[in-house]
């Protein structure tokens, strides 16, 4: 027996949920417009609504600050990236011809570092470009092939031309009916309950 | 009318002047762009090219593994001639993919807007140019089992590569270049490609899309950091592009060869591979644009963009070219001086006018706004320019090494039909990834176009009230 859950806005999810006894997910609603997005996700913050993502088929600018996201830590990953690319590739150029094969070139020095700055320098772009894209997609944690919000069938139009706040239900101020009456009356089209 | 007058009345008039043709929306871009992939089938003539492409890439198989089997003395190149069609055709291409990541990564640092509908398949260019490009130098290695000697590896025979030379750097350069426009082109598609996971109606199509998508959901604070990515990786990706056609340029300048031995290759062969680039993307967008109608996407403001940034660079190469026979004078080297003139009127007399030709005086029609904004004159000449940066090449490369310090030693280099085979068979590589690529991604990003929607609205709308509000002032000033 499944115990009591409120399905029965969603019956798509009858057939696809992979565990119901987790019960509800959060609230979803859908805008037209992106500002409208931004004025429910702005709303929703002086509400003191905390756990809730907007989601958009392209960037809003001021959006994730809307939703109280302060500062990514990546552009600091980036230059830690790119720093230990940098010393990594000079001090590897530098072993290898100081140290481990000297190897004597028409008299010039061992250490003859103009001509160790070009690999240096591709290595810090490379090392720093890594860490941009492999910090970036971790610190969203992709690949993610399994959401919740993918269970509501309007949520594909998410990547195309819809605009959605959800706020989850493990947010502390998250009432059913309470959240539920307060979403509607940012200007949504509709207000949908997601479903783990 | 006064010339200023006709002028801004143009501008003001002309739909050419726009970005974005009118009336689209979110959905209308989406739609558009998406339906090249998913809902228009495969039409006759991207068969057509498709099935060109792919032939000469079998040539290319074909020629490869001919080289493979006999080496590479079934091509022209020997004493002194070393070089021959490989690395002219490394060259050329690796120049050719420079547009890609420019348009990409330096105007959008530099707030470019118009470069939304063209950055994607530019990008696409660059990866397929360098895959062409990355080709010659392993072949042309003729042990190309070995080729992962260029690495640095711990290996049995206690040695490392020489960190000092030239061609080392060009290792570290085209590999961290390949590596970071696939990582910037990847990353631009993720949230395009969850578009099409979307619309798909295909099980086949979603299950793909949605994989390559890594389940992207388009959350405010994913997007956050990935626009910070973005940004971060044009900022990387700009000075790499400065770096890697200078690094080619060290291949030369760091030799002592006559011709070579000059400071100004490496900002003269960085304009070159943008001007070679720019050529490359008009050559491909006015087809495409014509052939699919993207006509509202990639405007006449576009090519007239374009032909704009390579009628510049032009000028660059067009200066270098005469810095080379100054150098020539200045020098008062018998070897260089012997060297320009070799180039004017020796052996190779007739690729070095056409070269002339083909890249200082043809790109010169650039300066006409008629000329710019007609797609097939435009074509014509980017194919030209194209023509002229291969001859630069070739001119480099054949004529210094022919004839330098020893009359003795001197010699002819003739390309062979394996050197020809080779070469038109990575022409049939880049085609056949560029026409499998316009078949099964976005050619334009579509994420990118909704953002310059949203952008030409607001501008509309501030535009609106400015007006509104001039207006109302100037109804109070009456009263």
């Amino acid at each position: 027996m499944h115990p009591p859950v409120d399905n029965s806005k969603n019956l798509f999810l009858d057939a696809v949920s992979l565990d119901t006894a987790h019960g509800l997910y959060g609230l979803m609603a859908e805008f037209v417009e992106p500002h409208d997005l931004l004025h429910a996700a702005e709303a929703a913050h002086a509400k003191g609504y905390r756990r809730m993502d907007g989601y958009s088929p392209m960037p809003i600018e001021g959006l994730s600050e809307a939703l109280g996201f302060k500062k990514s830590k990546l552009p600091l990953l980036v230059l830690i990236g790119g720093i230990i690319g940098g010393i990594g590739g000079y001090a590897f150029q530098y072993w290898v011809n100081v140290i481990d094969y000297p190897l004597n070139i028409g008299g010039r020095p061992d250490h003859s570092w103009p001509a160790f700055i070009p690999v240096t320098f591709e290595l810090t772009i490379l090392c720093a470009s890594l860490t941009a894209v492999l910090g970036m997609l971790a610190m969203n944690g992709l690949p993610m092939p399994y959401h919740p919000v993918f269970n509501l069938p309007e949520f594909s139009l998410a990547s195309q031309d819809r605009f959605f706040l959800c706020i989850e239900a493990r947010d502390p101020l998250f009432k059913l009916d309470e959240t539920q009456s307060f979403m509607e009356t940012l200007g949504a089209v509709k207000v949908s309950s997601v479903q783990w | 009318m006064s010339q200023h007058d006709k002028d801004t009345e143009e501008r003001s008039n002309g739909p050419s002047q726009d970005i974005l043709g009118a009336g689209h929306t979110f959905s209308t871009v989406t739609d558009k762009i998406s339906s090249i992939v998913l809902t228009r089938g495969t039409s006759r003539g991207w068969w057509v090219g498709f099935l060109i492409g792919f032939a000469l890439m079998m040539m290319m198989i074909y020629s490869i593994m001919v080289l493979l089997v006999k080496g590479v003395g079934i091509w022209g190149i020997n004493i002194p001639v070393a070089w021959g069609f490989a690395i002219i055709n490394f060259v050329w291409w690796i120049g050719i993919g420079h547009a890609g990541t420019l348009i990409s990564a330096v105007l959008l640092l530099l707030n470019q807007p118009w470069r939304t509908s063209i950055n994607r398949f530019a990008e696409a260019m660059t990866l397929f140019a360098v895959a062409c490009a990355g080709l010659y130098p392993l072949l042309h290695l003729g042990r190309i089992y070995l080729f992962y000697w260029l690495t640095p590896y711990p290996n049995t025979m206690g040695m490392w590569p020489q960190f000092r030379s030239a061609l080392v750097w060009d290792v570290f350069a085209v590999s961290t270049y390949s590596l970071v426009s696939l990582m910037f082109w990847y990353v631009g598609l993720i949230p395009d490609l969850a578009t099409l996971r979307d619309r798909s109606t295909h099980r086949v199509g979603r299950t793909v899309y949605g994989l390559m998508a890594m389940g992207w959901r388009g959350s405010a604070i994913h997007w956050h950091r990935y626009h910070t990515a973005y940004l971060l990786l044009a900022g990387l990706a700009t000075p790499l592009v400065v770096s890697v056609h200078t690094i080619v340029g060290f291949d030369f300048a760091t030799s002592v060869i006559p011709g070579w031995h000059v400071t100004i290759f490496p900002p003269y062969f960085v304009a070159g591979a943008i001007y070679s680039g720019f050529a490359m993307v008009l050559t491909l967008a006015i087809p495409l644009r014509a052939a699919y109608g993207l006509q509202d996407f990639i405007t006449d403001r576009h090519l007239d963009n374009m032909a704009k940034v390579m009628l510049a660079t032009g000028l660059m190469v067009a200066y270098g070219y005469a810095m080379e026979v100054f150098f020539g004078w200045y020098s008062a080297s018998t070897y260089e001086e012997y060297l320009v003139r070799n180039r004017a009127f020796g052996p190779y007399a007739p690729a070095y006018w056409s070269l002339i030709l083909c890249n200082v005086i043809v790109p010169q029609f650039l300066w006409s706004r008629r000329i710019r904004t007609t797609p097939v004159l435009l074509f014509i000449i980017a194919i030209i320019a194209n023509i002229g940066m291969w001859l630069e090449r070739f001119v480099i490369v054949v004529t210094s090494l022919h004839r330098d310090f020893l009359p003795s030693s001197w010699g002819m280099y003739y390309p062979t039909r394996w050197d020809w085979m080779l070469y038109i068979g990575t022409i049939g590589l880049f085609l056949t990834l560029l026409f499998l690529f316009i078949r099964f991604l976005p050619v334009i990003s579509i994420f990118e176009m909704r953002e310059l929607v949203e952008q030409l609205d607001e501008q509309a709308d501030q535009e609106r009230l400015a007006a509104a509000g001039a207006a109302s002032a100037a109804d109070g000033s009456k009263h």
